[in-house]
């Protein structure tokens, strides 16, 4: 197991029960609390999946939403291994595109489940978490869905401390933000939490006086339909790493910096042993210098800007270690046989061009890719909310107004779904769409005087040069918003 | 070579205001976050309300007069940008952030790292201590690198 992290400076990975499993017919062990593509990365194997052209799939996103490490386990294909927890025993295989299709499991149907609430929040991320938490505050009763097997989205990632405000929890760690969050969201009786499950479609049912969705609900590799009738939802699931485009970009080894991120600081396992990050970027910046703390080697950043785009604060703190950060650099291809064996990165000109001449080969088994994030927006798409492109927002996002709500009624968007920003805003973003939700349905303890309250922090937030994109992102999807009202 | 923005590398001239000789030997908190980001709980952290903020996104000034070297802002920083310098005769006192393995003991020899993490000269551990799940380290080091050292690497 060469790639397990043994000690960390901040997060305690000792004492976790050992449990053995099966990859390929061959017996190896993880640990409790491991996922199944973590277990398997640990012991060095890189190769999860197999593209339709029979190329090399590897660990990518780490959260389930790229599908790069799907695997057969116990028989059933398709399994988003880098989410699903490892279990004692299983039997994991290696799938090719000749994968069968999944059985019908007619029982799964048939022994449905229903749940009947006020509000459905789909995510339980920092955005997700404060929305439930303020609803149920104000007296609405919550379902919280999410994907994973833990509530915090990528909260529980972030071991580094948080920036904003004492109302953000400011100078605490991203971690111990999401301990407090799950608490208070399972403290509160209002709140009915379901985790491994997937939100995954909006139906019609003439019987409900509201939206129905349709949840799948993980058990044992198996999944289970519930039904569910709420009268609003909040749509927070997120965003997805971006790709780049360069030849050799889909070889096991090269990651997303988030992914990578969830390798290390959830399940306490190194990504490989030398990494060349790409992007300066706050993300590419704060994963660095946690690979550092991981024991991992970080060779360089390059970042194709000419400026570092990150916090100068995050970029001095690597810079001390000795990791240097080349601007007007970019990677220009990665090359190895079954993973990652190198990269050649090349300086670019004023015009972002690769200058002729400047290729230099950077020997590294991992590189990793902090190049943006883009909005998951699919549930909305679904929902038949009017969309907007907005570059500064991350791409395609629902427009909405500063309640959060889109131009469907009773439909709540918050965090990075909402518009690519950072996890401070997310938090505070989804408190007002959980007040803004409670407040349509009637509930209304202090929700007036503290949607103001939060809206004007937000704008406190945003008002700085790093709140520039999203503020111009958020000013452009009310002026969609307001464009869109005209036109009813 | 550029500069900070570039490099991720602060020279002197970029700090706000620096600390006299006088204010050293007393031992102050020099901060070196010099961005405008939306960023305050050193402000809250002080206890003696020696550090200040225009607005939220404004850099912290710290008032030298009024600090009292007692590091809280140190254990609270997110950025690791803060830090306590103190100067004693020929020796110069650094308290910083530090966040990785093994943590050095008192009385340790630790090399001594400039701010792009070049060996500039040798420290003697001084004090360890963990505050906000943070540990802060005092290094001795030659009052000559008072300004110049930002971090420590272990031998061991």
């Amino acid at each position: 197991m060469h790639l397990r992290i043994r000690e960390h400076p901040i997060i305690d990975f000792s004492g976790r029960e050992k449990i053995s499993f099966y990859f390929n017919g061959e017996k190896i062990v993880g640990y409790k609390g491991d996922s199944i593509a973590s277990a398997i990365h640990a012991s060095g194997v890189k190769r999860l999946s197999e593209s339709l052209k029979g190329r090399h799939r590897g660990f990518f996103c780490g959260i389930g939403k790229c599908s790069s490490c799907l695997m057969t386990v116990n028989g059933i294909p398709n399994i988003r291994t880098c989410i699903a927890p490892l279990q004692e025993d299983i039997n994991v295989e290696t799938q090719s595109k000749s994968v069968p299709w999944p059985k019908v499991d007619y029982d799964a149907w048939e022994d449905g489940l229903n749940i009947e609430v006020d509000i459905l929040v789909v995510g339980a991320g920092p955005a997700g978490l404060s929305a439930s938490i303020e609803a149920a505050k104000q007296g609405a009763t919550v379902l919280l869905v999410d994907e994973n097997p833990r509530v915090g989205g990528q909260l529980i990632k972030q071991t580094h401390k948080f920036f904003g405000s004492k109302h953000e929890k400011a100078g605490i760690r991203g971690v111990d933000i999401a301990k407090d969050l799950e608490r208070e969201a399972r403290d509160h009786s209002n709140i009915k939490i379901l985790l491994e499950s997937t939100v995954f479609g909006v139906y019609e049912d003439p019987s409900y006086n509201g939206f129905t969705f349709g949840v799948m609900k993980r058990e044992n590799y198996k999944s289970r339909l519930v039904k569910v009738h709420c009268k609003e939802v909040i749509i927070s699931v997120g965003a997805m790493e971006n790709m780049l485009l360069f030849p050799g970009n889909d070889l096991p080894g090269v990651y997303g910096a988030g992914g990578v991120q969830t390798l290390m600081n959830v399940y306490g396992v190194k990504p490989g042993n030398k990494v060349l990050m790409v992007g300066a970027g706050n993300v590419g910046l704060i994963v660095s210098y946690q690979l550092l703390q991981a024991g991992v080697d970080v060779d360089r950043v390059v970042e194709a800007a000419p400026i570092i785009g990150g916090y100068h604060v995050h970029a001095a703190k690597l810079r001390r270690f000795g990791v240097p950060i080349y601007t007007s650099h970019s990677i220009k291809e990665v090359y190895g046989n079954d993973c990652v064996e190198g990269a050649f990165v090349v300086e670019l000109d004023e015009n972002w061009q690769p200058i002729e001449g400047s290729e230099e080969n950077v020997e590294c088994d991992t590189v990793c890719l902090a190049v943006g994030l883009t909005p998951s927006t699919r549930l909305l798409e679904q929902l038949h909310v009017e969309m907007a492109d907005i570059p500064e927002a991350g791409g395609r996002v629902a427009i909405h107004d500063e309640y959060m709500e889109t131009s469907v009624r009773g439909v709540y968007v918050s965090g990075d779904s909402s518009g690519i920003e950072e996890a401070s805003t997310a938090m505070i973003e989804g408190k007002i769409s959980g007040i803004s939700a409670a407040l349509a349905l009637g509930y209304n303890r202090d929700a007036e005087e503290l949607r103001k309250e939060y809206i004007e922090r937000l704008e406190k937030l945003r008002a700085g040069p790093f709140g520039e994109k999203p503020r111009i992102a958020k000013r452009k999807i009310l002026e969609e918003w307001r464009r869109y009202h005209g036109r009813l | 070579m550029g500069g900070y923005e570039e490099t991720g590398v602060l020279s002197l001239d970029d700090l706000l205001n620096i600390p006299s000789e006088k204010q050293l030997e007393k031992g102050v908190a020099i901060s070196e976050c010099i961005q405008n980001i939306p960023c305050n709980p050193c402000v809250d952290a002080c206890s003696v309300d020696a550090i200040s903020m225009k607005d939220i996104n404004s850099p912290p000034v710290v008032d030298y007069d009024r600090c009292t070297a007692c590091g809280n802002c140190v254990a609270v920083c997110p950025g690791l940008a803060l830090f306590i310098v103190k100067i004693k005769e020929d020796k110069a006192w650094i308290t910083l952030p530090y966040e990785f393995l093994p943590i050095p003991e008192k009385n340790d020899t630790v090399d001594a790292l400039d701010r792009e993490g070049n060996i500039v000269g040798e420290g003697k551990i001084i004090r360890v201590r963990k505050q906000n799940s943070t540990w802060i380290i005092t290094v001795e080091v030659d009052r000559s690198l008072a300004m110049i050292v930002r971090n420590i690497r272990c031998r061991r």
